[in-house]
């Protein structure tokens, strides 16, 4: 009887707790939401996925109006956290299999304007006025900004060469059943 | 006893009754500078210089790398990107040296191993670029470091050549069983251990007899007979058969207080710490349905596959398949162009009889793989995960490694272990990808805190300048006054 009573007394208690800490403690959820996901994308403010920035894009995600896999910098494994995050499914095989692309600076052309490195989100480039520029290939994300702004189209795009370290096995093609004489 | 694994046909009759031959010096070597797990070696050589046979080329970098020697005394010709004897057939940064014929060796002092303290023999081992030799090449001085911090009291010697075709440990063995032995007493020394449990399957009856006749004079040192089983030469089920300890899933030999080294890497030790020769050559079985001769070579690091077979007949018939080590674990090889290497331990040209090309058909659970599986895993259910691309939910493919034995014995010729390989590339390129975004953040906040920090010194600087000019207006402003 005092087990059925204190326990009784005790659900209530805490339910009442649950109750009014739901309506006293409740926190803007979509803002919250926003800038937990913001603080997950790469902050670089690139652009590539059709936002002016990272911010926005948050804003989109959690608003669920734009697609988990708008991230190019971010990659698969963005995806895969985003998906775990929103509580959707990662799209992961209908995403087009987008290769991480590199800033290459051509030397021929490159007239040492600086203008490249001044736009570039994670200060990937190096270079001085009137002196050739350089990529720094780890620090790249392929946000393609400093190929808008070269002035004499030195900077190109290619996709990140395959090393022995990056090599990875394809996945095995799938098992056929026998074809079953009629 | 040993309930895991596969008895795959050893095929080891063809190259192993011969003795070892020396491949003569070749007209080119093409020398990696990564052929160990770690960081690659970095060149220290220039184009055009001459070295002689034993000079540094490439210095380690890193706590985890090794250095690589020149094989024999040449001229180097080039340093670029060579293809390395890999799958992809994807190029590696390569030293290429031309022989000049002579052969001459840098100065080299003999040294009595047991007269250095266990700190000076790691440096030897170290310098002589000794990676492990089976097939892991993982740097042998790191693993003494550490077996000398962890206390290892028992050194496994692992003399079981468990992959079929090869004979190159056996033949070492047999011709070589002094030297090994010595090798094994400078390792006892360097790391502390107590004794030595020395295990050879019992299909090699000649090296048992002369390890044991070399060790006879050693109490610490015993050579056991293993069970021949596919896979006695890895070091988990070395470690439970010979000690009956087993490691744990996340843990190293040295937590259960064993070592184990390759009996060729244990040569090798003795080579660099009594007589100071770096790793520059190492035997390898030449074998497979499409070789003509089958045999065991000691080949100088660098020397073209190629040449290997050449040396051994060339080959009889188109092969199906070229592999680098052996058939279960070896790497398949586009080509024969790729250069020897400290791991390679075998060159395989398999002929069309010799391969499985039946086509995959669904599974039937009928279990066989799980019983084969030397971790205990259940590779049907892993590789079913892996199929629809589901590898969060796949149990346990950290511990498997590779060995192949599931696919050998799969009646539906599921490819199971090209399935594990696929899974932990994705997961390694997974985790890749988790380390750029991070990364990328910090660059972005590391521009962020620099702009800002550009932008505060030019306002200070503006700032200092205008305080400056109000300085000397007012001063021509009193001057002008009085």
């Amino acid at each position: 009887m005092i087990a059925i009573i204190s326990l009784t007394a005790l659900g209530v208690a805490l339910g009442l707790g649950l109750g009014l800490a739901a309506r006293f403690l409740r926190v803007e959820q979509d803002d919250g939401l926003a800038s937990e996901i913001e603080a997950m994308l790469p902050g670089s403010q690139c652009g590539q996925c059709g936002f002016p920035g990272c911010g926005p894009a948050a804003a989109a995600l959690a608003s669920g109006s734009a697609p988990v896999t708008l991230c190019p910098p971010g990659g698969s494994a963005l995806v895969r956290q985003l998906a775990d995050k929103l509580g959707v499914k990662a799209q992961t095989s209908g995403m087009k299999e987008s290769v991480p692309m590199l800033a290459v600076v051509e030397e021929a052309l490159c007239i040492g304007c600086t203008k490249c490195f001044r736009v570039c989100p994670t200060d990937a480039i190096v270079g001085a006025p009137k002196q050739i520029h350089n990529v720094l290939r780890e620090a790249c994300t392929g946000c393609g900004k400093c190929v808008d702004v070269c002035p004499t189209m030195a900077v190109s795009m290619m996709p990140m060469p395959v090393t022995l370290q990056s090599w990875v096995w394809h996945k095995p093609a799938p098992a056929v059943a026998p074809a079953v004489a009629a | 006893m040993v309930r895991w694994g596969v008895h795959p046909d050893a095929r080891k009759q063809a190259a192993s009754p011969q003795d070892i031959e020396r491949l003569p010096l070749p007209a080119m070597l093409h020398i990696p500078l990564l052929q160990h797990s770690g960081a690659p070696a970095k060149p220290v050589v220039s184009v055009g210089q001459h070295v002689l046979k034993g000079e540094l080329l490439g210095a380690r970098q890193g706590n985890i790398s090794a250095p690589v020697h020149a094989p024999t005394s040449g001229t180097v010709v080039a340093i670029s990107d060579y293809p390395a004897p890999h799958p992809s057939g994807l190029g590696v940064l390569s030293i290429s040296l031309e022989p000049d014929g002579e052969d001459r060796w840098i100065e080299l002092t003999e040294t009595d191993p047991f007269s250095l303290t266990p700190a000076q023999i790691a440096e030897r081992v170290a310098a002589a670029g000794v990676v492990g030799m089976g097939g892991a090449t993982f740097p042998s001085s790191v693993k003494m470091l550490l077996g000398k911090r962890s206390q290892v009291h028992t050194l496994l010697v692992n003399g079981s050549e468990c992959e079929p075709y090869l004979s190159c440990d056996d033949r070492l063995m047999r011709e070589r069983a002094a030297k090994i032995v010595e090798g094994i007493r400078i390792v006892l020394h360097a790391v502390g251990a107590t004794k030595a449990l020395c295990g050879i399957e019992n299909n090699k009856p000649a090296a048992i007899e002369a390890m044991r006749h070399a060790a006879a004079d050693f109490a610490a040192i015993e050579v056991i007979a293993l069970p021949t089983r596919y896979p006695m030469g890895s070091d988990r089920q070395l470690i439970h058969v010979l000690t009956g300890q087993e490691v744990p899933s996340d843990g190293r030999s040295a937590d259960v207080g064993v070592l184990v080294h390759n009996v060729g890497t244990l040569y090798a030790i003795q080579q660099a710490v009594r007589f100071g020769r770096p790793l520059i050559s190492r035997v390898v079985t030449v074998a497979g349905g499409a070789v003509a001769r089958p045999r065991n070579l000691d080949v100088l690091i660098g020397t073209p596959a190629r040449l290997l077979v050449e040396h051994c007949g060339g080959l009889r018939e188109p092969p199906a398949r070229l592999l680098m080590g052996g058939p279960m674990m070896g790497l398949q090889l586009p080509s024969l162009d790729a250069p020897i290497i400290k791991g390679s331990s075998g060159i395989l040209a398999l002929g069309a009889h010799e391969i499985a090309q039946e086509q995959p058909s669904p599974c039937i659970r009928c279990g066989q793989c799980v019983s084969a599986c030397p971790m205990n895993l259940m590779p049907f259910e892993m590789s079913a995960h892996i199929r629809i691309g589901d590898l969060d939910a796949v149990q346990g493919i950290k511990d498997c490694i590779s060995c192949g034995s599931c696919s050998y014995v799969c009646p539906a010729h599921i490819p199971l272990s090209h399935y594990f390989d696929y899974a932990k590339g994705e997961l390694t390129a997974r985790e890749r990808g988790k380390m750029r975004q991070e990364s990328i953040r910090q660059l972005t906040s590391a521009r962020k805190e620099r702009l800002e920090r550009e932008a505060r010194e030019k306002a200070e600087a503006a700032a200092r300048r205008k305080a400056e000019r109000e300085r000397a207006k007012a001063a021509t402003a009193k001057e002008a006054t009085s």
